[in-house]
């Protein structure tokens, strides 16, 4: 019988499909595995609860849908997926060895949420460049690529790059 | 179940696509690109919040009995009746007609220039972020659940729209020029935000000491005359309507743009 483990690292092979160096389990998307075994059957019922980073992420549609295929790749074909929003998903449940791959690959990772995810305005948050390692950077824009980043350039090795913004 | 909680959450969920439709108009038209970007980004944010609204609403329709249906009947849309299958929330969005949506007036005004669409956007975010703060505290589990997820949101809505009425206002004649004449436009329709509908579950009236020292707090920093305070003369009268299905002439346009295509092409999927 398989364990509630085996399937988290299954899903470790599932990735954002806008970060792709970023598996579901790096980002904090999955929060619970539940298992159920199914009478005459070799493998049991597999229910998911994953979590949006963002309202609207388009990315969330295509997460779901690579999960199911992964497992049933697998071979686990009573797949259920549910959205769960509560608590809210916050940047601080990024795994550490995903801060690290967002880096390599050269977007910089959040800061610890508390710092600045307020609505107080003109705050100049210190964000290292992903390339050169300086603080020396500024905002371009709150808003970049995708929901979950903004847009900064670093004024050392003149470089543009994406931060993940705390959220 | 209560039918007023599936009214109400219909309210929220207009509020979202409604100014989210109209800030997606600016897709492709922003000042700068890392504008547009912005504007379009917080159109994302607002069409994720009413998704999960309006997919709640169509959940809580489906386990309502004939009486609580019966009772809120009609914001139903007639087009779907002939579908005979369960709501969805694309029925909600698309298929419903002027009268039957509940979105406060502010959201649906046209984008006008940037200034006007930011002011929209500060004097909306604002009371969005405080409305949304009482939500979390809902007894109903789903409703506080999507406002404590989209507060964030709102948070990020809130500090881009307050710093560009501080850039503009305190910016060029020109842009302090344009600042007050989308002031003249907008203030009207902020009073509605604050009008109580019956099927509000939070006390909306209460929000208005919050965000009237928001707003004053970014005019006086962007160097603005303040808003009159209540029953002092020269305050502008109030327009109200849009929470009981009474809209501005804008909101047919606004609605035939969006809904051409589900009524067009029924049931269309891509």
């Amino acid at each position: 019988m398989v364990t509630e483990r085996e399937i988290w690292k299954i899903l470790e092979e599932v990735k954002d499909p806008e970060v792709p160096v970023l598996s579901i389990i790096d980002l904090g998307i999955l929060r619970k595995v539940e298992l159920t075994p199914l009478p005459g059957r070799d493998e049991p019922q597999v229910k998911l609860f994953i979590t949006p980073t963002y309202s609207g992420c388009p990315a969330m549609d295509v997460i779901t849908m690579d999960i199911r295929l992964k497992l049933i790749e697998k071979g686990f074909r009573t797949v259920s997926i549910q959205q769960q929003l509560s608590p809210a998903w916050t940047t601080d449940w990024m795994s550490e060895e995903g801060k690290q791959k967002l880096k390599a690959y050269g977007i910089a990772p959040p800061n610890p949420k508390q710092q600045f995810c307020t609505t107080e305005m003109f705050q100049q948050e210190a964000v290292q460049c992903p390339r050169c390692n300086s603080y020396h950077t500024e905002l371009i824009s709150q808003f970049g690529s995708t929901a979950c980043k903004s847009m900064y350039r670093c004024l050392d090795c003149k470089e543009a790059f994406d931060y993940f913004k705390c959220h | 179940m209560n039918p007023t909680l599936f009214t109400y959450t219909l309210h929220l969920a207009d509020n979202a696509l409604i100014v989210g439709q109209r800030n997606s108009e600016w897709t492709g038209h922003g000042p700068v690109l890392e504008q547009d970007i912005a504007i379009t980004n917080i159109s994302l944010d607002y069409l994720g919040q009413a998704r999960n609204f309006y997919q709640y609403a169509a959940t809580v329709y489906n386990n309502f009995n004939e009486n609580e249906k019966k009772a809120v009947d009609k914001y139903i849309p007639r087009a779907w009746k002939e579908y005979n299958r369960e709501l969805q929330e694309d029925d909600l969005a698309f298929l419903r007609d002027e009268h039957q949506f509940l979105n406060l007036l502010i959201t649906e005004l046209p984008k006008g220039d940037w200034s006007h669409t930011v002011l929209r956007q500060f004097f909306f975010s604002a009371f969005q972020f405080y409305q949304y703060q009482q939500l979390q505290k809902s007894s109903d589990a789903q409703l506080s659940a999507i406002a404590e997820k989209s507060i964030k949101e709102v948070a990020y809505h809130l500090r881009w729209s307050s710093e560009w009425v501080i850039r503009l206002g305190d910016g060029t004649a020109e842009s302090k020029q344009r600042m007050k004449i989308a002031l003249a436009n907008t203030e009207m329709f902020t009073g509605e935000m604050f009008t109580p509908a019956p099927y509000e579950e939070i006390n909306v009236a209460s929000l208005k000491d919050d965000w009237n020292k928001k707003i004053t707090d970014v005019f006086s920093e962007a160097t603005l005359t303040p808003l009159k305070p209540d029953g002092v003369g020269g305050r502008p009268w109030f327009q109200t309507g849009g929470k009981e299905g009474k809209h501005t002439e804008y909101m047919g346009f606004l609605l035939a743009e969006m809904q051409y295509l589900q009524r067009t092409y029924p049931n269309a999927t891509w």
